[in-house]
């Protein structure tokens, strides 16, 4: 069978293009969002294009979302799109999340943790009803944050460092100043992977997939019974050292989310037993990722714990093929694009399929006629 | 932020310290002071402003072995003075303006004559409004900090 090269539509596409641009403004007496409104107002819309897209840039991540009419896992395309055409200068020393400027440190398990349960700006406790106030521009929705006297401490211990003195707690692999870590944007995904190759897959993975592995781990499909140990959100510093240079300097400070998990008790090695954790950090203010992370962390951590398989958020294969919402967007989304032909060579083989079912239906009641008469 | 406070307490500023404050400073920070700046200094591009990327690590589990968090967007610049100095700026973001101004600031405290003017009118005004930012957000953040107490449960004794 030939393709048959089928052109047309270039002016269909131009005007739906134009079209998509009047869609996307609404009503013109409406005033037009700017930028600078989206970065600072949907800030968390901002956070997670940043955080999925992989690549930091609050104002490139609030313009996508603007061009992608909210549509978040578009924006997230476009960023991805963006960072290709950017060279790469280089990586960061490894960030040290333990000296976090933190604006929320919250740990569920252990009520007193050094530096105390630290809110921030956080929707718990919050009612969940809509504020028509907000709707009304009305002052009064806009309280002005307290100033204490004192401000917290420039570091806050981690609940890691807490109990190291007792061993209750997995001790981190040790540093392996030598081994370069995985790298995703340059290697394709292999298997089995590291746990350095699944992190950077679960941190720019889709947050609904990641939340609902978590959610069914949670429910008993591959169980980790998990504790939130620890979330900090905060300011991190990224140290980079650069061509000209031979020495590292701070060159931002970035807003991350870290979560850690407890989950399970094991004896690595003959050791006494311990908490094994799960860990999530994502790039800006993400907290249902950051901790969904955490907890398919720990669930993909099979291997070195010597468990079994059971379920699908165990399954790295399942997990990593299938957590980047860029590629399964896509694939989806495919579909839309013109299938003619595979559409007609359907047909063709269903009408032959077709045609020989009623050739032998008509065989068979030929014959039943045939015996009939006889 | 642990530099920018070295950097208020000090007069010693390394280099790193001041490079670090020039980053990470807001673009309209660094050009308000730059335009500050009555006598700016001439000089050339030897690398002219290019955005690019930086891969950003974190550690496994938080203190372990680095794995590849995600990118940030970087714009650098290198100038050289007429008066021989060389300066680099690094910025997080895509503003050239900003690396081009952290560049020539780079150059100046390396001259023993520009020095004063770039610590006093660039440097040392980033580096306290720097704090001071922090400084306030730890405040409102502290205020948000619980404090238990323990209600006493059953009959008290009489």
């Amino acid at each position: 069978m030939a393709y048959v090269a089928v052109k047309g539509g270039e002016r269909a596409i131009d005007n739906a293009h134009a079209l998509l641009s009047e869609a996307r403004r609404g009503d013109a007496s409406v005033p037009e969002i700017e930028v600078a409104q989206i970065r600072e107002q949907m800030s968390l819309a901002v956070d997670r294009v940043m955080a999925e897209g992989s690549c930091y840039d609050p104002d490139l991540a609030a313009l996508a979302i603007k061009q992608a009419r909210g549509d978040i896992p578009e924006a997230i395309f476009l960023v991805r799109a963006y960072r290709t055409t950017l060279p790469r200068f280089g990586f960061s020393e490894p960030v040290e999340s333990g000296n976090m400027g933190v604006r929320r440190r919250v740990s569920a398990a252990f009520k007193d943790i050094p530096g105390g349960q630290i809110l921030g700006p956080t929707f718990d406790y919050t009612h969940r009803l809509l504020d028509f106030r907000l709707a009304a521009g009305d002052q009064s929705a806009r309280a002005a944050a307290r100033i204490a006297d004192e401000p917290t401490p420039d570091t806050l211990p981690t609940i890691a460092s807490v109990f190291a003195h007792e061993g209750l707690l997995e001790v981190d692999a040790p540093r392996n100043a030598h081994a370069e870590p995985f790298d995703l944007t340059r290697d394709p995904m292999a298997f089995p992977a590291d746990r350095d190759q699944r992190l950077q897959a679960l941190a720019r993975g889709d947050e609904g997939f990641l939340l609902s592995l978590a959610y069914s781990s949670q429910r008993g499909w591959g169980s980790t019974h998990p504790l939130c140990g620890e979330i900090r959100v905060g300011e991190v510093a990224v140290s980079f050292s650069p061509d000209e240079l031979d020495f590292p300097i701070e060159i931002a400070e970035l807003t991350m989310t870290e979560c850690i998990m407890l989950s399970g008790f094991a004896s690595m090695d003959g050791a006494a037993p311990q908490y094994t954790r799960g860990y999530g950090l994502t790039f800006g203010h993400c907290e249902r990722k950051a901790m969904s992370m955490a907890i398919v962390d720990r669930a993909l951590r099979v291997r070195e714990f010597g468990e079994e398989v059971s379920a699908p958020c165990q399954d790295e294969e399942f997990v990593l093929y299938h957590s980047d919402n860029v590629e399964a967007s896509g694939f989806v989304q495919h579909l839309k694009l013109p299938h003619y032909v595979d559409f007609q060579a359907d047909l063709q083989f269903l009408r032959k399929l077709r045609q020989e079912y009623f050739d032998a239906q008509r065989e068979a009641e030929l014959g039943a006629h045939k015996e009939a008469a006889e | 932020m642990q530099n920018s406070q070295k950097v208020v307490g000090s007069n010693a500023l390394d280099r790193r310290q001041w490079l670090s404050v020039l980053a990470k400073a807001p673009a309209q920070e660094i050009k308000a002071a730059w335009a500050r700046l009555e006598c700016a200094p001439d000089g050339v591009e030897l690398r002219a402003p290019e955005t690019g990327m930086v891969m950003v690590r974190g550690r496994v589990g938080g203190a372990g072995s680095s794995f590849n968090l995600g990118e940030m967007t970087v714009t650098r610049c290198a100038m050289r003075l007429d008066s021989g100095e060389t300066g680099v700026g690094y910025a997080a973001g895509r503003d050239k303006e900003h690396a081009r101004i952290a560049a020539i600031v780079d150059a100046m405290m390396q001259s023993e004559n520009l020095r004063p003017l770039a610590e006093q009118t660039v440097v040392m005004p980033l580096a306290k409004a720097a704090l001071d930012r922090r400084s306030l957000a730890a405040r409102k953040t502290a205020s948000t900090k619980v404090e238990f107490f323990t209600l006493v449960t059953g009959r008290q004794p009489k």
